[in-house]
């Protein structure tokens, strides 16, 4: 099904959003301008877009420590996380999260906490929640090619399944796990044939290719909207940084990180839009423009912003009485 | 009033929170079509429904981590973990995730609502037998929930899975057929409040847990020897109500600390510390604390004997406060 120009110009916008955010993001903290830890999306943006532009402001999604692109693509506003990302009391976790544990309820993204694998079930326990509700919110678990050799992933995918549970997993396969490479550890590299041990439909589909996953995953989520139970769809990759800022990748053939780069799957679809005429070059470079405006003024604003006070340390550990929703 | 086993009164304060609030749900291992290992749960599959009560696979990590994603949206689990040990297989998102999502998120999530209930099991050997609250106590945004009795059991339980923290409610085997009596109309207990279960002017004891009924009948027998025993009942360990520990420390000026958890690392020593460093001035005596010897429990009844506290440790240790 051929999507109309203005969705096609949508989606191209978004990817760029994602490419010059991480980018900056990079710039800022190796500049040592926020604290904490920096996993870069460089390279994988296609795969968060491509899904998260498919669901509805009310489906879930639980993420990693790599997720821009879901964040960018379930419509985020930059101000509140850059702010975020800065430690800020702005920031919609007021400057507890961060960049990596972002949670922002209103658009359904749920947070995270780094033990790997561990949100997978809490995904599956959130369509628990929509099956039980009746309504037709979908979950989606992301996750890495190095979560699905954990127990958890293991446990969720079998639950999900046998109590037919409107969740989608979804694998970014970059084929490293920090930084040891999947020929290492994985004994079934292709994870989609593991959905058959969970009598669940598997596909791979091209990660580096936006619309392949814009197309698959919008079958794959209504599939699993209309109530046929859980789907495993892996999205092929590439990492192009190490796994965090500061991992210089030694352990890594620095030819392999140079062959990376040709997947770049921004580049791919804006030739892809310029040779369609969907795009011109001064298209691009208005919608560049927009852009940087953009987060330029989230990184001026989380600059300025205010730390939160040292005693809000204490603060929300628990919940009183009457403040639970 | 009428008589009710700890178990019963168990399955009483489920049911009337099931029938409560629809949000609420149990789920576990063969607590839906089998009514529970223990009975717990007899019964409320057939009354609410496989949608409610839900027989979960064996797996409890993920069975912890669904109920934190249906607790976040929505939904009020309640998770039964079939004995106290297995907590071990599923601590991850019970400290890393439950215990703190309400912080990280800046509160954004309002409330992390899960209610998991487990019990220290007996005579089952050492991997069966634990009791470790002090590991839960020691993780700022769990509560745990510790009752000692029938009436307790039931209130706080209620309680527990009305509160809208993630709450840790430990039971115990060995309680099972405890008889008590509860009102017949509806009651709840709140979270963080001791209570005083037997008044005395000698000597404090602080116990929570099966301990409860050593410490009682410790007292009983004092009493003839003239010995007057105050029996203070923790019942949550944490929040914990440092008020009326300390209130009746003033009072007496001696105390004995007493947990059937082991003793090396348990809670009882961060009772005694309190203590210390908070009515230094009203202490006649070093404070004492009882707890299980510093080895596993073996299912051999001798061994398991051997390291447990009892009553007659309990005399010994409150005899030694006013020597």
């Amino acid at each position: 099904m051929a999507l109309d120009k203005n969705r096609l110009l949508e989606i191209f916008t978004a990817l760029v959003k994602v490419r010059r955010l991480e980018e900056r993001l990079v710039e800022l903290f190796t500049a040592g301008e926020f604290p904490g830890w920096m996993h870069p999306d460089l390279g994988q943006e296609a795969v968060g877009i491509g899904v998260a532009m498919n669901l509805r402001p009310d489906d879930y999604i639980t993420s990693t420590h790599r997720s821009r692109a879901v964040f960018v693509g379930k419509g985020i506003e930059l101000k509140s996380f850059m702010a975020e990302t800065f430690a800020k009391r702005d920031g919609t976790c007021q400057g507890r999260a961060g960049e990596m544990r972002f949670m922002d309820i209103d658009r359904g993204i749920l947070g995270y906490t780094v033990t790997v694998g561990a949100w997978i079930p809490f995904a599956v326990g959130v369509a628990f929640s929509c099956q039980y509700r009746s309504t037709d919110q979908v979950s989606v678990a992301f996750f890495g090619d190095g979560a699905v050799d954990t127990g958890p992933f293991h446990e969720a995918l079998n639950v999900a399944s046998v109590r037919k549970l409107p969740v989608l997993f979804l694998c970014e396969n970059n084929g490293w796990a920090q930084f040891t490479p999947q020929s290492l550890t994985a004994s079934v590299p292709q994870i989609s044939k593991k959905a058959v041990a969970y009598n669940m439909p598997g596909k791979t589909v091209d990660g580096d290719d936006v619309l392949a996953v814009y197309e698959a995953a919008r079958d794959a989520i209504a599939y699993v909207r209309e109530g046929n139970g859980p789907m495993l769809l892996e999205c092929t990759t590439h990492r192009w940084l190490g796994h965090f800022v500061g991992d210089n990748q030694k352990y890594r053939d620095p030819d392999e990180i140079k062959e990376c780069r040709k997947f770049d799957p921004v580049l791919r679809f804006q030739n892809k839009l310029l040779n369609e005429g969907v795009l011109t070059q001064d298209k691009v470079e208005d919608i560049e423009a927009k852009i940087k405006a953009e987060i330029d003024e989230a990184v001026e604003l989380a600059r300025k912003s205010e730390a939160p006070d040292p005693e809000e340390a204490m603060k929300d550990v628990y919940c009183s009485p009457g403040e639970g929703k | 009033m009428k008589e009710l086993s700890y178990v019963r009164a168990i399955n009483e304060a489920l049911r009337e929170e099931m029938a409560r609030d629809e949000n609420v749900f149990m789920i576990g291992l063969d607590i839906g079509l089998s009514g529970g290992s223990f009975t717990a749960t007899r019964g409320l599959y057939e009354e609410f429904g496989a949608k409610r009560v839900v027989d979960y696979p064996i797996g409890e990590s993920s069975l912890i981590g669904l109920a934190i994603g249906a607790a976040v949206t929505g939904l009020r689990p309640v998770v039964e973990i079939m004995f106290m040990d297995f907590l071990a297989v599923c601590m991850d998102p019970i400290i890393n995730a439950a215990a703190k999502l309400r912080f990280e998120f800046g509160g954004q999530y309002k409330a992390v609502p899960l209610t998991i209930r487990t019990p220290i099991g007996e005579h089952a050997g050492a991997d069966h037998t634990q009791s470790l609250e002090a590991w839960f106590a020691h993780i700022p945004g769990l509560k745990v929930v510790m009752p000692s009795n029938t009436y307790d059991v039931k209130g706080l339980l209620k309680s527990s899975i009305r509160d809208d923290n993630p709450v840790l409610f430990i039971e115990h085997v060995g309680l099972i057929r405890m008889k008590g009596e509860v009102p017949e109309e509806e009651y709840v207990i709140p979270l963080g409040k001791a209570a005083v279960k037997r008044e005395g002017t000698d000597v404090t004891v602080v116990a929570w847990g099966r301990t409860i009924n050593d410490a009682l009948s410790a007292a009983q027998e004092l009493a003839d020897n003239e010995l007057s025993v105050e029996v203070i009942d923790i019942r949550t360990v944490s929040p914990l109500d440092k008020e009326t520990i300390l209130n009746s420390v003033k009072k007496t000026g001696r105390v004995v600390v007493a947990h059937e958890a082991v003793k090396m690392g348990g809670f009882g020593g961060e009772i005694a510390a309190i203590i210390a460093e908070e009515a230094f001035d009203y202490l006649d005596a070093p404070v004492k604390r009882v707890g299980a010897l510093f080895a596993p429990l073996s299912f051999c009844p001798a061994l398991e004997d051997y390291c447990l506290p009892n009553k007659e440790k309990l005399i010994t240790a409150i005899k030694e406060t006013v020597k």
